[in-house]
């Protein structure tokens, strides 16, 4: 386990340990709830305090911590897109030399409408590409336009590419690394 | 979905950024000139409405733990039972049909590297299908809290 907030005495936090010692199964519960969500009462940092054995103020600098420390990437509302009628997803994995490949995926990373983007292993024979790019559209036309555009601005005819449409999701939630389920 | 001015301000304004502090829904409810009241209500419902999955910290994969995206080649008239196998293996938190000789791509995660490859050792010899393995080995940009083009939506 991966756990940046360590018990005190061995690598304390720089802030969180200096009053009161931290619980690190607190810590380690906090985690895990905080995998499901942040809890919708008026005080939902006292909510997890009772939920994790810890006070609202450590709960607060635990996770003004891990998002200085960026495990936590970001706080706020997690958008399910398909709802709100992004209806067309698609996969757009590229075969990119690998010379080229970081260049590439650093300039595709600032296109709008493409909101992943990473460098995977080939698998050959069955698997030839190393670069993949998400694009979140509203229709699979659009998309197509989109992905048209991109090729022609980039310069992208000669690197070879397929498109793998998403048609059903059978999960999609947020990472449960240290809770169950 | 349709949704009112003040939802599309809600998810506008906090993607990303909730305040922590004792009232966090209060000082949004001030930002947005709503009662904290409202803002918890209007988080509910769009929650119940599938809108938003859940109000919370989005957890960086390389430090949170271990995860992967990997892949299965289904024989399409059994693509749903697979799938479903697929989400009893623990630690499967997206698994999507997409259309490929590999259809099913999924990501698992677990506390290490180790459980990690374990679990997907287990989920392979049950499928009894090849799988691809495909780690991370750099991220350009990955962050799904981008702006809602609300304009181009249905």
């Amino acid at each position: 386990m991966n756990m940046p907030l360590r018990q005190a005495g061995t690598t304390p936090g720089p802030n969180l340990f200096k009053t009161n010692p931290v619980s690190p199964w607190g810590l380690l519960r906090l985690r895990q709830q905080l995998e499901q969500g942040l809890p919708l009462t008026p005080r939902p940092y006292q909510t997890l305090a009772e939920q994790t054995g810890l006070t609202e103020s450590q709960v607060m600098e635990a996770i003004e911590q891990w998002q200085e420390q960026g495990l936590i990437k970001r706080l706020g509302l997690v958008v399910k897109h398909r709802t709100l009628g992004y209806n067309a997803n698609a996969m757009v994995v590229w075969n990119v030399p690998d010379e080229y490949v970081a260049e590439l995926g650093a300039r595709m990373a600032k296109v709008p409408f493409i909101t992943l983007c990473y460098q995977r292993p080939r698998q050959l024979p069955d698997w030839p590409y190393n670069l993949f790019c998400m694009i979140h559209g509203v229709s699979r036309d659009r998309v197509r336009a989109q992905l048209k555009g991109l090729i022609a601005d980039f310069g992208l005819a000669d690197i070879p590419h397929s498109v793998l449409f998403s048609t059903k999701a059978y999960r999609q939630r947020g990472g449960r690394y240290v809770s169950h389920g | 979905m349709q949704l009112d001015a003040a939802d599309r301000q809600l998810i506008d304004s906090y993607q990303r950024g909730l305040p922590v502090c004792e009232r966090p829904y209060q000082a949004m409810a001030q930002t947005l000139g709503l009662t904290e009241d409202e803002v918890i209500e209007r988080l509910s419902a769009l929650k119940a409405q599938q809108v938003l999955s859940r109000i919370g910290p989005v957890f960086e994969h390389s430090q949170a733990g271990a995860s992967l995206l990997a892949a299965v080649a289904a024989p399409p008239e059994k693509m749903d039972r697979v799938a479903t196998q697929i989400n009893l293996a623990p630690g499967v938190n997206h698994n999507y049909a997409r259309e490929h000789t590999y259809n099913l791509w999924f990501v698992m995660t677990a506390p290490d590297e180790h459980t990690l490859d374990e679990r997907l050792d287990e989920l392979e010899r049950k499928l009894r299908l090849p799988m691809l393995r495909l780690p991370m080995i750099k991220g350009y940009h990955i962050d799904l809290g981008f702006p809602i083009d609300w304009e181009a939506l249905p």
